[in-house]
């Protein structure tokens, strides 16, 4: 393992907790928490309640046959866990693997989509709450990013925020 | 304070399913003539707790039943009745009885109690005196005070011809059965084409306009049917509504001799009938749902033609059970491990953190610790992986019955054995053995044994004899099926093959492939299709199950004395004997199971077939060489044969060989699954966790073949495409 793990994940860590002492205290219950991370310069959000933990890049072993997008799996404490690259699935460029590159542990449990996944990101970068009038819907653009993974649009202190709807991001047979 | 009894269901099945077996081979090892009170005891207790459980839940179908049974258990058990032959095959009767009623609870559907009745009824008769045996032939007399609905079958009617001269019907139907979709006035139109039909309500009950509820039954009625008719014809009309009526068929200027015998086919369940004349189409709108509806429309009351029957109990709906029972002494050895582990681990902490200077001390118990850890670690392996394992009696239990069953039906004198039955293999495991097991047995049984005057002429024993056994050989578990019948006649099978086409005029096969034919599909010997066997189709089943169990089966058979069917499986499905490989940088596992030699590669020895791919000759076989760069797309300039080895596998009966860049260690591997968090991948079964923390993919060798088939289709269509 290499060491940005254990210097990100008690960071963000502490701020999610600070958040959510603040909220509690403020009674902002119908806050929605999102964890923001950076690819290709872009701020990306995902509900906090799909994050079961962040973790540095660490070598996969490939799927035969698996679609670019799907790195391979990982050995996470004994299960097997896919991981996707958001980068190569979004089309951005060729996607590089350096002491930034994090892995963002997703968990979902719907009826449609049950598993644990790992999206590969440039970079993990803040937490943020958001009220649902925050929240814009998404632009009727044909943009890069495929459009159903969009759940919405949002700004943070002046910069817009996509957010990513994480049952479609992992229900990976209909990619 | 209510409780939530659903809860405690899946616990309550379990003991029930638990206690039937039970109760399946205390009856079987009953001798009637001699009854063991130890084991009536046993079957009285196992009723007992399914009756008092079943109460308990409000599964009343299954209480009441359990009651009949239990209160002539009681009296066998108290010497007031005698136990016959009859009676056990009605109390085992019972059990597949009550287990089906189980089954369907379970599966959260309303059990079909007619059989039940049925039972019920004879286990009536032989309390109020009766033997088991006039019980069984279904003439019960009328005990029922109450109207009891008779349909009476005639004792005689096979010398008696049907169509004397028609029958009398009593028909009194439920209140309610126009809820259930059925029409009285249908029934008796349906009666009417059958013959002359007079019919005579009884309006006895019927209320005052006032009071009248259009969707009740008020009326019943006696009707005569004149005319040449079998009984079924009639009965059938009624197959709908047994559960819902009081129904006696009689034969009309029947014989004082031929008493009408009742098979009440519901127990006196007195109704308030009344006259209907008045219902109105309350009901129409159930009409939808017949089978045999004709709609009728100006009938003063428009209703639905018979209900469908109720399904049986869906197999498919079964929850797959999910629990497992482990005995206590398996946890207590858990928990003394985790103790030892623990301790272990403390040691090895005070280790790491005394002393700032290591000496060569220190490095001595640190490798003792660590050889502790090792053995730890090992024994709770060993552990849990027992709290799987079960003793292989649990799928044995069900032969004894059914060799029973089957050599009553055949006709044959079949002793069973069981060897080893403590013998553990895992649960998974033994869920997938059962099926092939039960069709060896069946098949041993149908054409394995002769039947008793041909073993006699040939001076054996009359009673054969099939043996199960089972037994640990190093990590495999061996489960033998021995039978000292016919054996297996190798050249028939050579013949029937080549008459099939399965095997070349020409091809020269030794014993082992002349008997490996067996397990070819659409291949049978047996001139007479039985229901038991010999369809042709099973043996190849038998043969996929237990490969799909990394497993594999050898026949021993000597014509004339029998036949060994050998089953070798892997003790658990969750850990396997794996050869890992390197290909491309990657390591993949084959199971050890599945390779047959791993060699060099001799570049004389590659051909090329046409558009086909590479073949090696292996000591003039000719085998398809599989190269994972190309299946998994891996590299696009592989190494060169020189550079590479060849591992030889098969599988579904297939030889190949892949390609590997290097051999490596040979060892256990724990599978786990790629389906829980991703989807199915061709070509691999599973992964796993290796030594040093990677993930090793796990080679699926048929899916191997299945894939690289496909690449070559579509790379011939490729071509064909480009050409055209």
């Amino acid at each position: 393992m290499d060491n940005v793990q254990q210097d990100k994940v008690p960071a963000v860590a502490a701020q999610a907790a600070s958040m959510v002492d603040t909220i509690n205290q403020e009674g902002f219950q119908d806050l929605q928490q999102f964890l923001t991370f950076v690819m290709e310069g872009e701020e990306y959000g995902i509900d906090i309640l799909n994050v079961q933990e962040i973790r540095g890049w660490d070598n996969v072993a490939p799927i035969p046959n698996a679609p670019a997008h799907v790195s391979g799996v990982i050995n996470l404490r004994g299960a097997i866990v896919p991981v996707i690259d958001l980068r190569v699935m979004f089309a951005f460029n060729e996607a590089r693997y350096d002491e930034n590159t994090v892995v963002i542990v997703l968990k979902v449990e719907s009826q449609r989509v049950n598993r644990i996944m790992g999206v590969v990101v440039d970079a993990v970068s803040d937490v943020f709450s958001l009220s649902e009038e925050d929240k814009r819907p998404p632009p009727n653009v044909n943009q890069n990013i495929s459009q159903n993974y969009i759940n919405g649009l949002t700004e943070v202190k002046g910069k817009m925020v996509i957010l990513l709807d994480c049952e479609k991001l992992l229900d990976i047979e209909n990619h | 304070m209510s409780i939530d009894l659903s809860q405690f269901h899946a616990v309550f099945f379990e003991e029930s399913f638990e206690g039937l077996d039970v109760m399946e081979n205390a009856l079987l090892e009953l001798q009637p003539e001699n009854p063991d009170s130890e084991l009536i005891n046993s079957i009285f207790r196992s009723a007992h707790s399914i009756k008092g459980g079943s109460g308990t839940f409000g599964f009343i179908s299954i209480s009441e039943f359990t009651h009949i049974l239990e209160t002539l258990l009681d009296k066998i058990r108290e010497g007031e009745e005698q136990l016959d032959a009859d009676s056990v095959e009605l109390f085992l009767q019972s059990v597949d009885c009550m287990r089906t009623m189980l089954e369907a609870l379970q599966a959260e559907t309303e059990p079909d109690t007619t059989r039940a009745d049925q039972l019920a009824i004879m286990f009536q008769s032989i309390l109020t005196g009766a033997s088991a045996a006039e019980a069984k032939g279904l003439d019960v007399p009328a005990t029922g005070a109450s109207p009891v609905i008779q349909e009476s079958v005639l004792p005689g009617s096979d010398s008696i011809p049907d169509s004397l001269a028609g029958f009398h019907i009593e028909f009194t139907p439920e209140a309610d059965m126009l809820k259930g979709g059925n029409d009285p006035v249908r029934m008796m139109r349906e009666l009417a084409t059958l013959g002359e039909l007079t019919s005579t309500p009884d309006t006895g009950a019927l209320p005052t306009l006032r009071d009248m509820q259009p969707d009740v039954v008020y009326l019943n009625w006696c009707m005569d049917l004149h005319g040449d008719m079998p009984l079924e014809d009639v009965q059938e009309v009624f197959e709908w509504v047994e559960g819902e009526c009081d129904l006696s068929i009689s034969r009309l200027g029947g014989s004082a001799d031929s008493a009408p015998e009742v098979m009440p086919s519901n127990v006196a369940e007195a109704v308030d009938h009344a006259p209907d004349g008045t219902s109105t189409a309350a009901t129409k709108t159930k009409a939808d749902e017949q089978e045999s509806a004709k709609p009728i429309p100006d009938a003063p009351k428009t209703a639905s033609p018979a209900k469908p029957a109720p399904a049986p109990a869906a197999r498919a709906g079964k929850a797959e059970s999910s629990s497992i029972r482990v005995g206590i002494d398996k946890v207590d050895s858990l928990i003394n491990l985790v103790g030892e582990l623990v301790i272990t681990q403390s040691m090895l902490g005070q280790m790491g953190g005394s002393g700032e200077v290591i000496t060569d001390d220190h490095i001595g118990n640190l490798r003792e610790g660590l050889v502790q850890l090792e053995q730890n670690t090992r024994e709770l392996q060993d552990s849990v992986m027992r709290i799987r394992m079960l003793p292989i009696s649990f799928a044995f239990n069900r032969f004894p019955r059914m060799v029973r069953d089957l050599s009553l039906q055949l006709g044959k004198k079949v002793r069973l054995e069981l060897r080893g039955e403590q013998t553990e293999l895992d649960k998974t495991v033994m869920e997938k053995i059962n099926d092939p097991l039960v069709h060896l047995v069946r098949n041993a049984m149908d054409h394995g044994i002769e039947s008793p005057n041909v073993r006699a002429d040939q001076g054996k024993d009359e009673t054969g004899t099939i043996v199960l056994n089972a037994f640990h050989q190093g990590g495999n578990i061996i489960i033998e099926m021995i039978d000292d019948g016919g054996g297996i006649d190798a050249d028939k099978l050579v013949a029937k093959a080549r008459a099939n086409g399965i095997v070349g005029d020409n091809e020269q096969l030794n014993q082992e492939q002349k008997l490996d034919l067996l397990f070819a599909p659409g291949l049978s010997t047996v001139e007479q299709v039985s229901d038991l066997s010999g369809r042709g189709v099973g043996m190849d089943v038998v043969r996929r199950n237990i490969q799909e169990l990394n497993g594999s089966v050898d026949i021993d058979t000597e014509l004339g004395k029998g036949t060994t069917f050998r089953i070798r499986l892997p003790l658990t499905l969750a850990i396997l004997d794996g050869q890992l490989v390197t290909v491309a940088g990657q390591t993949y596992i084959f199971p050890l199971m599945s390779i047959s030699e791993s060699l060099q590669i001799d570049e004389k020895l590659v051909n090329n077939v046409a558009g086909g791919g590479d073949v090696y000759n292996l000591r003039d076989e000719y085998i398809p060489i599989l190269s994972l760069d190309s299946i998994f797309g891996l590299r696009t300039e592989p190494l060169s044969y020189d550079q590479s080895l060849l591992v030889v596998v098969e599988a579904e009966g297939m030889k190949v060989s892949v390609v590997v860049d290097d051999l490596m260690a040979q060892q256990q591997v724990v599978i786990k699954s790629l389906e829980d968090n991703y989807t199915r991948v061709p070509g691999v079964s599973g992964a796993t966790i290796l030594g040093d923390g990677t993930v090793a993919m796990i080679l699926d060798v048929a899916g191997l073949i299945g894939l690289a088939g496909n690449q070559k289709t579509m790379a011939a269509g490729e071509i064909a495409g480009s050409a055209a």
